[in-house]
């Protein structure tokens, strides 16, 4: 606890113990979420995905208790998240919105400060977070502290809104279809920096989304939730993929979650029989994932290709068969542990 | 044109403009029943109004009454007053106290109704980011509701003064100063240069303080409110 009083932490453990979350009483009572547990060690991103209405925004919302839960305990660092002074316990998690939620009135450097001036922090230090802020979300802050919100295009504000949710150095964050609101183009870059950012930060991120992409994208593990506000299935993105728990989770994963699991696994994750260079056959660096690889295979019309390592020097012969091969060692393993 | 004439001659003369029946000293009267009325009105009306709007509790029936309380006119409400202030008092009940009261009773309904509807529209997702950012509700009425509603609690304001100047006018019926009198006098002298001259201060007064709200509100609103669209 004083640890993480101070910012120095970077993380906190999240743990969700037999949660329920129930609106009226008696006869017209109905479950929002029912009995969800789960946990998520500190610095994983784990993505809550599910239909509309199965109770994800409800669950996310307990943790910095917007709503508050009917039973169950939500653990933050091990600590009941009820017993905390509730505006102290909002101020430590970082909240990111479809909508952003920037306020209109102020300008990109105030918005971003806002919880530190909650905090009562001094304006220089204020002022040097916020473009510490912007510069590390990709905004000028020359450019961009004096603007208002409306004079941003979407994407823009969606960056305002994680380093404004970053800007008190928060252990957890929560983040709501963050990227929904932006078309594919951007919503895929904002991705791909935002992972690359949590690579360097390492916070624990709860993330709700509908889209099973971004949930394999995204998530260090999935907890797939249904009609109900019940968990279908917890674990990582390949163990769903792989290993799905009912026939809900495998309607929702896809038919094509075999593919889907290709974009989890690269080159590197292979292993080949030794292979010599082979002019003429195409090279695949370690980082290419599987799915890339079949692709240029099943478009090249030809049997196999090379991988390199990291050296760029040929590491061993690619084929189809490897790849289907590499699917099936996956369903071997365990799911659900 | 005579009557043109006329009001430019009664404008003009400087004895007009002099001793406690002149333009000044009734302006000032005017000006200043004016602001004590919108003063106590907005005393009473914004807290209310702005409550009602964060938490929105009996909204329905408060801002419904308010919207028929509008609809009642002016000289009968100053007229159903003076019966019970000249029992409180006989000598100012029936000139001062009639026409204050009425003023203020007036002129709460715009500003208790344009304060909850500001704050009520203020987008709920943006309340609950607050919120979730840790903000007390009081942090969040004065930094977040506040300053987005503001277009819309000044034009309360605004609406509020100026039927408050109007308003006055009609104190004069009752005795009571401001530029009214100018117009009662002309009317009651056949003097239409003083008629009119009366007509015309009230309605500069008018536009003056509309004017003057304008630019307050121009000033305090936030530019990132008034702009439109990504540039």
């Amino acid at each position: 606890m004083t640890v993480r009083e101070t910012g120095h932490a970077r993380a906190a453990s999240l743990e969700f113990h037999g949660v329920t979350k129930r609106y009226g009483r008696g006869e017209s009572a109905h479950g929002a979420v029912n009995d969800l547990s789960f946990a998520v060690p500190a610095g994983a991103i784990c993505v809550l995905v599910g239909p509309s209405g199965c109770g994800k925004t409800t669950s996310l919302k307990m943790v910095n208790r917007l709503i508050e839960p009917t039973e169950g305990q939500i653990l933050l660092d091990g600590v009941n998240v009820m017993t905390e002074n509730v505006t102290a316990l909002r101020r430590r998690i970082g909240y990111v919105i479809q909508q952003v939620g920037l306020l209109p009135h102020l300008t990109v450097g105030r918005n971003v400060a806002i919880v530190p001036s909650l905090m009562g922090w001094s304006k220089q230090r204020q002022s040097a977070r916020t473009d510490e802020l912007l510069s590390l979300v990709g905004l000028d802050p020359e450019r961009y502290r004096g603007r208002y919100p409306v004079q941003l295009s979407g994407g823009e504000r969606q960056r305002v809104g994680v380093a404004r949710a970053l800007a008190a150095d928060p252990p957890l964050m929560l983040m709501d279809e963050p990227f929904a609101a932006v078309d594919p183009i951007v919503r895929e870059r904002l991705q791909d920096e935002f992972l690359r950012l949590q690579h360097e930060l390492a916070k624990t991120i709860l993330f709700v989304t509908h889209d099973i992409d971004e949930a394999i994208k995204m998530g260090d593990l999935i907890a797939v939730m249904e009609a109900g506000g019940r968990l279908a299935q917890f674990g990582s993105p390949d163990s769903v993929l792989a290993h799905p728990a009912s026939d809900f989770v495998a309607q929702f994963v896809g038919e094509d979650r075999g593919l889907k699991r290709l974009s989890l696994v690269t080159i590197a994750d292979l292993s080949l029989e030794p292979s010599a260079a082979r002019p003429g056959l195409p090279t695949f660096g370690p980082g290419t994932k599987l799915r890339d690889a079949l692709s240029v295979l099943l478009a090249a019309d030809t049997s196999g290709g090379v991988a390199l390592d990291d050296a760029g020097k040929p590491r061993g012969f690619v084929t189809v068969d490897a790849i289907a091969s590499a699917l099936a060692e996956g369903r071997g393993t365990v799911a659900n542990p | 044109m005579d009557l043109i004439a006329a009001t430019a001659q009664w404008l003009a003369d400087p004895l007009n403009w002099q001793g406690p029946n002149g333009i000044p000293s009734r302006l000032m009267e005017h000006v200043a029943l004016s602001g004590v009325s919108l003063l106590v009105a907005a005393l009473i009306a914004l807290p209310l109004g702005l409550w009602i709007g964060h938490t929105g509790r009996f909204s329905w029936w408060i801002v419904s009454t308010a919207n028929a309380w509008r609809a009642l006119p002016s000289f009968a409400v100053i007229g159903l007053l003076v019966p019970f202030t000249t029992v409180i008092d006989p000598d100012l009940g029936f000139t001062l106290y009639p026409t204050l009261v009425a003023m203020i009773v007036l002129a709460g309904p715009p500003i208790l109704v344009n304060a909850y509807q500001g704050i009520a529209g203020v987008d709920g997702e943006l309340v609950e980011a607050a919120r979730a950012m840790g903000m007390k509700e009081s942090q969040i009425l004065f930094g977040v509701e506040i300053p987005i509603a503001l277009p819309v609690l000044a034009t309360g304001l605004r609406l509020a003064a100026v039927q408050v100047i109007a308003t006055a006018t009609l104190g004069a019926t009752f005795g009571f100063g401001g530029l009214g009198r100018f117009i009662i006098l002309g009317d009651a002298n056949r003097d239409n240069g003083e008629l009119f001259g009366g007509v015309v201060l009230v309605a500069m007064l008018a536009l003056a303080t509309l004017g003057a709200f304008l630019l307050l509100e121009r000033r305090l609103v936030s530019t990132g409110l008034t702009r439109r669209a990504a540039g």
